[in-house]
């Protein structure tokens, strides 16, 4: 940093204040954040117990019971997700950073951010049209095609942005050998980039496991155990919208006792994955 | 081969705008472009316009620019400009998490910490102050369009105030070093050299956030009221289209119903692509590359 020069008068005074409400502007940002935390925590903590991660939900009026439906629910849905969204985001991300610096690779970049953006309730809509109404029902088939069409775009941005940190030489020492293209990519690039595409992975894991809105109306909800991927399907995230706009107490509670699991896991899975990630992606930027 | 796999997203994209515009056919046929402009939705008569729910999106997104943008901006410069590095580093990435939490358990802290802060607090020494002003007028529920663009606003606030940080630092160092060679105090080096430079990256950010202010659903429907009308008092309780889709379409039974909701869906759809893409195409302009884990 470089030191300010020595002025005087209402100049030093305009520079102190602006240091200071820029600082302020931190603590402000942060504000929300800590009052989250603490409040899913304590209400959370208090609410959560055993039965939460094995019972069924109870009937309204019957007191306890809990979400453990939603929980293989979520994760049923993430794994549907991922086998539709990680070979698109994967091969994408690859495609977009070993061949894609002409005009088509710029399209499908912009296209993919562009994608990133699209709110997830009209995500939601379109594979309700696409998938629900042709199959007249509600299921987790549908609750997966709409989480994969999320994760697709954020898989293939971090993989593109991963698979440009291997070294070139790599690449042509693999080739230097005879070894094909497509073997060099998929065994060598793919391969050298695999912590860090997992990274990605994680960060779209954790994105998708927290949406609600696309599985209102694909996955809808689901009160019991499901065991077909054709019908409707319970989450957390759904569960917990449910609970908390409900007006029971006990609901409530719930609500907060699966804030605090979802919470948990998000925060995990974001400061783990950027734990290993960052240096790598540091080592690129400029400055 | 890969290529077909990049170029999925494109082909996706394309299908999702045609999927969406010919099933909301039969809306847009019925009701014409004045679905934009008429504000009865009446699901009985099967009578459907989109205005309140435009307003309310409009509403609560501008005023989560007006809330998150001053703070962002403040932020980043704080965070690019005047924080060791270790500090920034450490605190950016503190900020970031905010935007992992999901929309639902923001929600949540919604309905049952911040709108009776709001309420009890925020509401009352607005009114005392500016409630002259039919802006602040009414009877105070806490939950209503100040709670929706106050959720907004805690949502937009880590991915402006990231990409502008990004922006900030793409901003060459000689900018910086020949204002101080003209003995500029670090205040007026950001406000003359690094601000008006990175300025199109800044707005491409603060439009970055609008378009996510516009299409989020879940934690404004918790708290935003849902009841469509266009008031005076940010007090009162609105509606957005994201709200709408997500509280009735599960519920809609007549063809024409869903037909006219999947129109509300494309209309967001369609403002989604203009807003991204003007962003996208701002920041890219900078130099700064908007990854999927910083940007978006």
């Amino acid at each position: 940093m470089i030191a300010a020069p020595a002025v005087g008068g209402t100049r030093r005074v305009t520079d102190r204040v602006m240091t200071w409400l820029t600082a302020s502007a931190v603590l402000i940002a942060m504000a929300p954040l800590a009052s989250v935390l603490i409040y899913v925590t304590l209400q959370g903590a208090s609410a959560l117990n055993w039965d939460f991660f094995t019972q069924l939900p109870k009937p309204v009026g019957e007191l306890g019971g809990g979400m453990a439906n939603a929980i293989s629910g979520s994760l049923t849905l993430i794994l549907l997700a991922s086998c539709l969204g990680l070979p698109v985001g994967i091969l994408g991300g690859l495609y977009l950073a070993e061949l894609g610096n002409g005009s088509l690779g710029w399209w499908i970049r912009f296209t993919a951010d562009v994608l990133n953006g699209v709110p997830s309730i009209v995500v939601g809509v379109f594979v309700y049209t696409l998938v629900v109404v042709p199959m007249k029902r509600f299921s987790a088939i549908a609750g997966g095609v709409a989480l994969g069409i999320m994760m697709a775009p954020l898989v293939m941005r971090t993989t593109e942005e991963l698979v440009r940190l291997v070294p070139n030489s790599l690449r042509e020492a693999s080739l230097a050998l005879g070894i094909p293209w497509w073997i060099t990519t998929l065994k060598v690039v793919l391969r050298t980039a695999a912590v860090g595409i997992v990274t990605g992975v994680v960060l779209a894991v954790a994105r998708i496991g927290g949406e609600t809105a696309p599985l209102l109306f694909t996955a809808f909800n689901n009160q019991y155990w499901q065991t077909r991927l054709d019908q409707p399907i319970a989450s957390l995230t759904v569960q917990l919208y449910n609970y908390a706009i409900a007006p029971y107490d006990d609901w409530h509670r719930q609500a907060w006792a699966a804030a605090l699991v979802l919470m948990s896991i998000t925060l995990l899975l974001n400061i783990a994955a950027r734990l290993v990630s960052r240096p790598r992606l540091m080592a690129r930027r400029p400055r | 081969m890969l290529t077909v796999f990049g170029f999925s997203v494109v082909v996706l994209v394309g299908w999702m705008m045609i999927q969406l515009l010919v099933t909301a056919m039969p809306a847009i046929q019925r009701f014409g472009p004045a679905f934009l402009w008429t504000s009865r939705w009446d699901p009985v008569h099967n009578v459907f316009g989109a205005l309140t729910f435009a307003y309310g999106t409009v509403a609560s997104s501008l005023l989560a620019l007006v809330l998150a943008v001053p703070v962002s901006l403040g932020v980043a410069i704080f965070l690019a400009e005047i924080a060791p590095v270790g500090v920034s580093t450490v605190l950016s990435f503190v900020i970031e998490l905010l935007a992992s939490i999901p929309s639902v358990i923001l929600g949540l802290w919604g309905i049952f910490v911040m709108a009776p802060f709001l309420r009890k607090v925020v509401e009352p020494a607005l009114q005392g102050v500016l409630g002259w002003l039919p802006l602040f007028s009414g009877p105070m529920y806490g939950i209503g369009l100040l709670a929706g663009g106050m959720i907004l606003a805690i949502m937009l606030l880590p991915i402006v105030s990231s990409v502008s940080r990004e922006v900030l630092k793409a901003v060459p160092l000689s900018q910086r070093e020949a204002a101080y060679a003209l003995g500029a105090t670090r205040w007026e080096v950001i406000r003359t050299a690094v601000l008006p430079y990175a300025r199109t990256g800044i707005i491409g950010a603060v439009i970055l956030g609008l378009g996510r202010a516009l299409g989020e659903t879940l934690a404004v429907t918790m708290v935003i009221g849902n009841r469509p009308q266009i008031a005076t008092s940010v007090f009162q309780p609105a509606y957005t289209i994201a709200a709408a889709l997500a509280n009735e379409f599960s519920e809609a039974t007549t063809g024409i119903y869903i037909s006219a909701l999947i129109e509300l869906a494309a209309v967001l759809f369609v403002i989604s692509l203009i807003v991204n893409a003007i962003a996208r195409w701002l920041v890219w302009r900078v130099g700064a590359t908007p990854t999927a884990m910083s940007g978006a």
